[in-house]
């Protein structure tokens, strides 16, 4: 080898007992690691090509197969990790700049996990939520500041455009071209289903998926891929996408080899094209210009969708939510620095943004401080992993929640965190059709309604012990929430009660 | 909740001037409604006006504008001042009753020269004593606010829009040979009066629009030089290093412009002007704490005059305009056009370009 | 055909006008109203006065023509239709534009026909008469920009920083451009007659709407700018 070679991060362990060279591995490992020895008549396996995406342990029918982590390290140190060195070696070996994929992985505070529940005991009675009447239905939109009535004295019922959801979460921005056709069908299946939204992300709507439209954000991002009148007119709601957490303040870059067929059409740009993401709109480059970008979807569908702005939870986040909320926004979803990515740089999404869970404590204080919390709904992402996750962000007084990761692993994903690669085992963030088709929409979206059926039930139980029988005596009832293990000042930033006070 | 200056509040905004160069007096009426158009780039949080040559029976006192919370603090404000200033004139700021504008604080204007005796006593210079004078009661004096302080000069501010703001200080009642306009576009604020511009320093004011990136990098350099940035606003800080820049540096307008919007390196070495060239290394070289980045437009007045620059990207708009003696600046044309419709010669400044106006000299 | 005095009108209420019958329009006393036509499609609207900003945005099929200056963003996201400037543009002019025509009489201010993009038959195209501030097709990846220099006074037919990021279309500059620097991605070189050729057709229409002789317009050499490669930033990453 040489001065460029880094041993494997992840070791192939064949049991050869239980193998049966049935070359199933081979057949499901696009990355190429599994060979066939004809002459020896043994499977073989290139450990430098293993991503430890499961795909082969998963399919393998003799469970002859574990990948487990390389115990070949370079000598411990505390200042120079293992990752940190063979970092520097690849970017001595390239000149390039590190790519990564999926949320920041970096042993962060996670708070979520720093906050406990409450529930009711003998001063006001728990429910049971299997049998007693229970509601997750949440209205996303901007609510008049004034009752207003007509002429004859009856109530004027004139509402400006709302989202109705099912329950608080929806299936966050994924674009067509990052992920593939089978993985946007399973989301809009289910989202339809569930009574949910999903979202294009920003390369466009693909034709066969106009029909879910009703169910459907439709993403205006700094490449305008494929946004057009129809397209703007086709979903429920426009989200305006500023920033997002993985890479706060950092464009998109889709290589030309990803922009084939169905992804260049309804991206409407040319075949091996790049499609680049400016890092900013170039039409919004102060506050009063997200007003016009805001006001001229407004205008260009006359009103009658409620505009998203999306932005990344970053150090100023408070005062850039006020702004937005007095912008005509009528939504805004804020995205934490563990949400996901099909891309990002890894030094920035390791090193950019902040929790989700201090943003959107912060900003719904700033929002009712200025007496403005009702002119916008609030929505969460980055990361929300579970139900227990959505109960704390809505007490915290998120409107909703955006999930796209815990979406992505119902749909097949393990989280190997090289969807840059393109070469996707589970046929979610790869555009070959050989890997697309392993992904079967009907079962995809099976799994993801079970998935959010599951946490309805969750949230449901959450709500009845507290004795809470509609979601939106949750939301901003801060009360129903302790820390635990956490500092005075981030207690004062949460605003919530440390456990035992 | 915490009021600028405890906490920084960027924002967006709209800006608007016209200057006469034969120092031609206009009534405040007209850049009032030069604001009209451009309505939806604030959002009632702010608006103001900078006139000069508004004051000529008072030309050699200072104007203090300022805001009182209560009568009391005013009472205490005009005894601290009396130990240092002649006061040769006081009164109520007249002000119009219109349903767009609430809670105005108690403004009052007093016309002022600082006493012989105690500039003697501190070896002081004038307007370095009357700054420091104000920059105390700024910072020290609970509930009063100088928001003004130059002479045959005022700014008039409020919260609210800016058209409105022009109708309750009856703008059309004074007469200016240089007008300034902002509309602000905060992305939050707690509705205080002292938050909205235009800055001023003496004589000198800046509207702003834009939040710059560099801010923190150039207050605590400027903030060597004994300025206190007590807002935390990009107007502030800019007005500051305009007046190291000119005054203790003594640097021209042009210069001062070249080392806040510097070009780009790869601009400057490609300049076939060696000796500009040199210029330019040299301003870079020596000031880069003061080049400031991220959007801005700016309208910096003076005694006499006015900038109009824009930053080195031209991430915000500025358009100018020309007509006989008047040179018209806004955020947008319709502006200009609302003021002199005829306007001619209209043109957008590139990036770092200084467009600098003087009245001729001796005409105001 | 219908003439609307929009003096007393805000934008909403002016797109509402245009949004109902007929499909002809004069606008008189514009000053300033954002958005006008935002989306529209099989409208002529003519403007008298100045509009404000996102003037024809995402617009689908029409036609406006503006007897006076414009503002900033103009043709923004524009999909189909032409959009006519009787003087000058502010900035960003045809931001992400993927159809359509932009024919200004005058100047264009920074970053025109940032990230154009080319689809298919959807080719946009934007001819600036006089000179074209910094950043002139920025990110472009598609589509036609032409810079005619007229009447510049010895004025750099564009600023600083032309074609960053360019990876698509085709900028011609009038002039043999020698005191331009283009970034490294792309290659600047006479036109040959073939390219003119292609080009011929929108000045044609551009003369003719804007009184102005073709021949004369193609007696100078002109300089055109194409990228040398579809992905200019494939080399900068590396998988980790």
């Amino acid at each position: 080898m040489s001065i460029e070679f880094i041993y494997p991060e992840f070791e192939v362990i064949r049991n050869e007992n239980k193998c049966i060279s049935c070359r199933i591995c081979e057949q499901q490992c696009a990355n190429e690691a599994h060979s066939y020895d004809e002459k020896h008549k043994i499977m073989m396996c290139d450990d430098s090509k293993c991503v430890n995406c499961q795909r082969c342990v998963s399919f393998c029918p003799k469970r002859a197969l574990k990948i487990v982590k390389s115990d070949c390290t370079l000598r411990e140190n505390a200042n120079w990790s293992n990752e940190t060195i063979k970092e520097i070696y690849k970017q001595a070996n390239s000149g390039g700049v590190l790519l990564s994929s999926m949320g920041n992985p970096k042993p962060f505070p996670v708070y979520w996990d720093k906050i406990l529940i409450n529930a009711s005991q003998v001063t006001n009675p728990s429910i049971d939520p299997l049998r007693e009447p229970m509601e997750t239905r949440v209205y996303l939109g901007k609510k008049p500041s004034k009752v207003q009535r007509t002429k004859d004295g009856a109530l004027d019922c004139k509402l400006p455009p709302q989202l109705e959801l099912s329950m608080p979460v929806m299936f966050s921005a994924m674009s067509y071209g990052s992920i593939s056709y089978n993985a946007h069908k399973s989301l809009a299946l289910a989202a339809t289903e569930l009574g949910i939204l999903y979202n294009t992300g920003e390369g466009g709507l693909h034709e066969d998926f106009y029909c879910y439209g009703e169910n459907t954000v439709v993403q205006v991002a700094s490449g305008r891929f494929g946004v057009h009148a129809d397209y703007l007119k086709a979903g429920a709601a426009i989200e305006i996408k500023i920033g997002q957490g993985a890479k706060p303040g950092i464009g998109g870059h889709l290589p030309g080899a990803k922009i084939v067929g169905d992804i260049s059409r309804t991206r409407m740009i040319p075949e091996g094209s790049d499609a680049i993401s400016p890092a900013p709109h170039h039409d919004i480059y102060s506050i009063e210009d997200l007003r016009q970008l805001v006001f001229s979807l407004k205008e260009a569908t006359e009103y009658k969708k409620p505009v998203i702005v999306k932005v990344a939870a970053v150090h100023n986040i408070a005062a850039i939510a006020s702004g937005i909320a007095r912008s005509g926004a009528d939504i805004i979803a804020i995205d934490g620095f563990r949400g996901g990515t099909g891309a990002a740089p890894t030094r920035i999404r390791d090193h950019v943004g902040i929790p989700i869970e201090l943003a959107l404590a912060a900003v719904d204080q700033r929002l009712r401080n200025e007496g403005i919390r009702n002119h916008v709904s609030l929505v969460v992402g980055g990361s929300i992993r579970s139900a227990a996750d959505v109960v704390k962000a809505i007490a915290l007084g998120a409107d909703a929640c955006y999930v796209a990761t815990a979406a992505l692993l119902a749909l097949g994903c393990h989280l190997c965190r090289t969807c840059q690669s393109g070469k996707c085992n589970w046929g979610i963030a790869t555009q070959r059709p050989e890997l697309v088709k392993r992904l079967n929409p009907a079962m995809g979206s099976e799994r993801l309604i079970n998935l959010m059926t599951a946490w309805k039930h969750e949230i449901k139980e959450f709500m009845g012990g507290m004795g809470i029988n509609s979601i939106e005596a949750l939301r901003g009832n801060r009360l129903m929430l302790r820390g635990i293990g956490l500092t005075e000042k981030e207690l004062e930033i949460l605003h919530i009660s440390h456990a035992g006070e | 909740m915490k009021i600028e200056g405890q906490v920084r509040i960027p924002s967006g905004c709209a800006i608007s001037a016209v200057i006469s160069k034969d120092g031609n007096k206009m009534s405040g009426e007209t850049i009032t409604n030069s604001m009209k158009p451009m309505h939806d780039r604030s959002n009632g949080l702010g608006g103001g006006f900078a006139g000069y040559g508004i004051y000529p029976e008072y030309k050699d006192f200072y104007a203090f504008h300022m805001f009182f919370d209560s009568r009391d603090t005013r009472k205490k404000c005009e005894a601290f001042l009396k130990e240092r200033f002649e006061i040769v004139q006081s009164e109520i700021i007249p002000t119009r009753k219109i349903p767009a504008i609430t809670d105005e604080p108690i403004i009052w204007r007093y016309f002022v020269a600082p006493l012989n005796s105690v500039l003697v006593s501190l070896q002081s210079e004038e307007k370095e004593f009357v700054a420091k004078t104000i920059i105390k009661i700024n910072a020290e004096m609970s509930g009063a606010y100088v928001f003004s302080s130059g002479k045959n000069m005022g700014a008039f501010k409020a919260v609210g829009f800016p058209e409105d703001v022009g109708i309750f200080y009856k703008l059309e009642d004074y007469e200016g040979y240089t007008w300034t306009a902002h509309g602000r576009y905060p992305t939050n604020t707690p509705g205080w009066w002292g938050g909205a511009h235009p800055f001023t320093l003496l004589d000198y004011s800046v509207v702003h629009n834009g939040e710059i990136s560099s801010y923190d990098a150039n207050r605590r350099f400027i903030e060597m030089f004994g300025y206190k940035c007590t807002l935390q606003t990009d107007t502030e800080v800019i007005t500051y290093i305009m007046d190291y820049l000119l005054r203790v540096q003594g640097l021209t307008l042009n210069e001062s412009a070249s080392v806040i919007a510097a070009p780009f390196w790869s601009t400057i070495a490609a300049k076939t002007d060696l000796d500009d060239q040199k210029k330019h290394t040299y301003l870079r070289t020596i000031f880069p704490s003061l080049l400031i980045t991220g959007p801005f437009s700016i309208i910096f007045a003076f005694d006499g005059g006015l900038m109009a620059l824009n930053d080195r990207l031209k991430l915000r708009s500025m358009v100018v305009g020309e007509k006989n003696d008047k040179v018209y600046i806004a955020s947008e044309e319709a502006a200009i056009r609302t003021m002199e419709p005829n306007a001619e010669n209209i043109w957008s400044p590139a990036g770092g370009e200084p467009v600098i106006v003087k009245v001729k000299e001796g005409a105001f | 055909m219908q003439t609307i005095d929009v003096a007393d009108l805000d934008y909403k209420a002016i797109n509402e006008t245009l949004r109902e019958a007929g499909s002809d329009f004069i606008i008189e006393g514009c000053c300033g109203q954002k958005f006008i036509a935002a989306g529209m499609s099989d409208k002529n609207v003519t403007i008298n006065g100045i509009p404000g900003n996102a003037l024809g945005a995402y617009l689908n099929n029409a036609n406006i023509t503006v007897n006076a200056n414009a503002q900033d963003a103009v043709g923004d996201t524009m999909n189909e239709g032409k959009i006519l400037i009787h003087g000058n543009i502010g900035d960003a002019a045809g931001y992400a534009m993927r159809g359509g025509k932009i024919y200004v009489q005058g100047n264009a201010g920074y970053r025109a026909g940032i990230h154009m993009k080319a689809y298919e038959e959807k080719i946009p195209v934007m001819i600036i008469g006089g000179c074209a501030g910094s950043f002139l097709g920025e990110y472009q990846a598609g589509g036609v920009i032409i810079v005619l220099g007229l009447h510049k006074d010895n004025k750099r037919i564009v600023g600083n920083f032309p074609c960053t990021g360019m990876h698509g279309g085709k900028i011609f500059l009038r002039g043999n451009c020698e005191n331009i620097h283009f970034p490294k991605q792309v290659t600047a070189r006479c036109a040959s007659e073939g390219e003119l050729d292609e080009i011929r057709e929108y000045l044609s229409e551009y003369c003719s709407d804007f009184c102005y002789s073709v021949d004369e317009l193609l007696s100078e050499p002109f300089t055109v700018i194409t990228p040398d490669s579809k992905n200019p930033y494939k080399q900068m990453y590396v998988a980790n």
